[in-house]
């Protein structure tokens, strides 16, 4: 079988059709950045229209109705299709990377988990064009979302099926790849925490997805198949949507947030130029932070009326949490501390991190107190909350993440000045956004309120709130004018760009060749690219002869799948309406292109290639140009 | 190709199931799937139970008045087999003895659709004789959710066994096709086990009260 032969067409057409049928993981964390990249600006500017309207009371900058799409999708875009694939593209970037393999263990799949999450959040945004999106809210509780008009919900219900079962894929193709795939040497407590973080929010993805999963499919049961989980007239419950959205999604903040700790546990130790301070309590901590995650659903739920023993169970479980959190802070506190600290851009970030996320930590546990909680439901101090939690965390991690892992990623290095901007700009516009909205619930504004009246004292606050959305946006547009700007003097950068790098991903020649590795290397301890290097050493020992090398055959059958999938949920969604007969057609087409592709894979054997020993002697170590 | 090598029944390793690195990420990543697909069910359960005998009003039946234990019986009995069978065929499958494999599969199958024959006569005379439909109450929504994912999964794991026996009819085992047909195996397992706890849950806590 020849080896790159179909790697040899050029241009645009060739590059694009790379891209739809690739298996590479380093290719598949470039598209989970372009699209993650698209939804964040997709989900900001419905942020920025939020602020605008609720800039002066009484304002008419949107509807009532438009409102409560703009919110929901704001909050849906955002956790589903923005932070999910950002993140998912840093692990598929560097995880394999760091541990030592050639590949994460299902190259296909992975791509079928890309294209599965594209092509759901396409199909959710296509709601804005068709009829209107969905207005119940993030969390689209089933007595609001059954009662919605039109065909909003069903595009939420049936999008996020759809992304969800890319994400339950990718979860379980990370788990076997640190299980399996290691190089030698690499053991468990080895493990740069980046790896540990992506372990761990892989098994909470693989746990808390499938009860998102069984509510969802009761959600599109109930709203185009006519079943009653939810009705009451019908003898169903209300509530049971409740539980499963939040025993889903209170995992799901840790899914996100875990590996933000993952990359500020990588820039730490980089940038003070030290090792990251308690190793082993950072992976216990970790791991606590994720079994924990699980236990405490029900205080998004303490004003639902479970009572005051479930109330206080589920009290305590939360504040426990703090305690594993804690840990990590501390550790990385005393990373810094006696470093030799080089304040680079992502350093910036890490290093604004601890207190922006300390102080959503610390309401947090005031929430955590069901009593007092009672008052701070469904006011902005929640909204302040968790958008400390989830900026403050997650959003942070990924704007140094990006920064971080650029060179890795594209060979070149984004501007440090443009940078230090753009990060100035969000610091500043993010704390100004959401510290003053704890004081605007603390004096009874509502979430989720269309719009507020003059003179009850809420005016000042909500300016300067979206004032400091303004500031974000402005960040946020720096930072897109500096890519473009990397990307078009396309500076290559070479070899550990940040000269620190302590781990095996910095080892590598840049660009990273597409067989990752040409000798699996030799890891003798925790950072192992620093251990050589304090050996003098600029190259890993490798821990093999030189050999031919397996690589996975590229397929444009995960486009297919999920292709099948999109069609199939239109059919779905307009099958209960009058006068579309073609809707169960459509639903039975784009079922039987799925399962076909799936068959299609079944049958066909895909042996992949091997590239021969002599190639890689060529190829003199100076990368790949795959 | 190590994929397509040709075996004999001393060469053929151990665990051929677990002989390659793909074989391996396979083996270990259908187990976390079927985690995943245990907490599916384990929220499909839960469900059931919290709205069983759920119904509107008086006239919908409930569940003491519509299962019975003899179809129920033969169906459990019918799956049971069907697991054994499939224990048989991935015994011949270690053993590199194709034809006996492929048969114990085709028994399994057999097995396998007279199950699915007997919950689709059970569906049908629910929907006709007691009129328990998916849309007449929140019982009936719940009963043929987890039931009828359950059946789904028949569906799916014949289907699936059926393809690969096809597919590998002519060719026999190889250390390419072996994980894919102990996966299928272990898939089938799986449906049994819901199958139990389903038995169990629904149809003897459903008799008894």
């Amino acid at each position: 079988m020849s080896t790159i032969a179909h790697t040899q067409k050029k241009g645009f057409a060739g590059t694009v059709w790379e891209y739809l049928t690739t298996v590479d993981h380093k290719k598949i964390a470039i598209l989970y950045l372009l699209a993650g990249g698209f939804f964040f600006i997709v989900g900001g500017i419905e942020a920025m229209m939020i602020r605008i309207q609720l800039a002066v009371p009484n304002n008419d900058f949107v509807s009532a109705g438009l409102f409560n799409e703009i919110i929901t999708m704001h909050g849906t875009t955002m956790i589903f299709l923005a932070a999910m694939p950002l993140l998912f593209a840093f692990m598929n970037a560097v995880m394999p990377l760091q541990i030592g393999a050639r590949d994460v263990a299902f190259p296909f799949i992975n791509a079928l988990g890309f294209w599965l999450f594209f092509f759901g959040g396409l199909f959710l945004n296509l709601s804005w064009f068709l009829g209107g999106a969905p207005d119940a809210g993030w969390t689209s509780y089933a007595s609001l979302s059954l009662a919605s008009e039109g065909h909003g919900i069903d595009f939420y219900a049936l999008g996020l099926q759809i992304s969800g079962f890319g994400t339950l894929m990718g979860g379980i193709n990370f788990l076997v790849t640190i299980i399996n795939m290691r190089a030698p040497g690499m053991t468990y407590m080895r493990m740069p925490l980046f790896t540990w973080t992506t372990f761990v929010a892989s098994a909470l993805i693989l746990f808390a997805f499938p009860p998102l999963t069984v509510g969802l499919f009761m959600l599109i049961f109930d709203r185009m198949f006519g079943s009653g989980f939810f009705d009451v007239s019908m003898g169903g419950n209300t509530i049971i949507w409740e539980h499963f959205f939040w025993i889903f999604g209170h995992p799901e903040v840790y899914i996100l947030v875990l590996p933000a700790f993952g990359i500020f546990s990588e820039i730490f130790p980089t940038f003070a130029r030290k090792r990251l301070f308690g190793y082993s309590s950072m992976v216990f901590a970790t791991v606590l932070i994720g079994f924990l995650g699980f236990m405490v659903w029900a205080h998004h739920m303490f004003t639902t009326g479970l009572g005051p023993i479930a109330n206080a169970i589920f009290a305590v479980a939360t504040m426990a949490i703090a305690v594993p959190t804690g840990i990590k802070i501390f550790n990385w506190i005393l990373t810094i501390w006696g470093g030799s600290i080089e304040f680079t851009v992502p350093m910036l970030y890490a290093v604004a991190f601890i207190p922006s996320f300390v102080m959503g930590g610390v309401t947090g546990v005031m929430q955590a107190a069901a009593p007092a909680d009672y008052q701070f439901h469904d006011s902005y101090f929640i909204v302040a909350h968790f958008h400390y939690v989830i900026v403050g965390g997650i959003v942070l991690g990924l704007l140094g993440g990006a920064h971080f892992y650029w060179p890795l990623m594209f060979g070149t290095m984004l501007s440090e000045k443009l940078g230090k901007i753009t990060f100035v700009l969000f610091l500043v516009g993010f704390h100004l956004t959401f510290f003053i909205q704890h004081f605007l619930g603390l004096m009874g504004m509502p979430r989720r309120v269309w719009t507020f009246l003059e003179g009850q004292g809420l005016e000042t606050g909500n300016l300067i709130s979206s004032i400091g959305a303004a500031f974000m946006a402005l960040g946020i547009i720096v930072l897109l004018v500096n890519v473009v700007i990397t990307q078009k003097n396309n500076v290559q950068v070479g070899r550990d760009p940040w000269k620190d790098g302590r781990t095996l991903e910095w080892a590598l020649p840049s660009p990273t060749p597409y067989y990752n590795f040409k000798q699996l290397p030799l890891v003798r301890g925790l950072d192992a690219f620093w251990i050589e290097k304090l050996e003098g050493k600029t190259e890993m020992t490798p821990a093999e002869p030189i050999g031919d090398i397996h690589m996975p055959n590229n397929s444009f059958m995960p486009f297919v799948i999920s292709l099948g999938l999109f069609i199939a949920a239109f059919g779905a969604m307009y099958h209960a309406d009058e006068g579309k007969g073609w809707a169960i057609p459509v639903l039975i087409i784009g079922m039987l292109i799925t399962f076909g592709a799936m068959l299609y894979r079944s049958i066909k054997d895909d042996h992949g290639y091997h590239i021969h020993k002599e190639e890689l002697l060529d190829d003199a170590g100076k990368g790949g140009t795959h | 190709m190590a994929a397509e090598q040709k075996f004999t029944p001393q060469t053929w390793p151990e665990s051929p199931e677990q002989a390659t690195l793909e074989g391996k990420n396979k083996f270990l990543g259908f187990w976390f799937f079927l985690g995943g697909e245990t907490v599916l069910f384990a929220s499909l359960f839960a469900t059931y139970l919290a709205l069983k005998d759920s119904v509107p009003s008086d006239t919908h039946a409930k569940a003491a008045d519509l299962f019975e234990l003899p179809l129920v019986f033969l169906m459990t009995m019918l799956l049971l087999t069907s697991s054994l069978t499939s224990v048989f065929a991935m015994y011949h499958m270690k053993n590199y003895n194709f034809k006996k494999m492929q048969q114990w599969l085709f028994i399994t199958v057999v097995l396998g659709l007279a199950f699915l024959g007997c919950e689709i006569y059970e569906f049908n005379h629910y929907y006709h004789e007691y009129e328990h439909k998916f849309t007449s109450s929140a019982f009936g929504s719940a009963f043929y959710t987890l039931v009828g994912f359950h059946g789904g999964h028949v569906v799916f794991g014949l289907s699936w066994i059926i393809a690969l026996m096809i597919r590998n009819a002519k060719r026999g085992l190889n250390l390419y096709n072996a994980p894919k047909f102990y996966l299928a195996s272990l898939y089938w397992h799986f449906i049994d086990v819901v199958w139990v706890f389903i038995f169990t849950v629904v149809y003897l806590m459903g008799m008894v009260g």
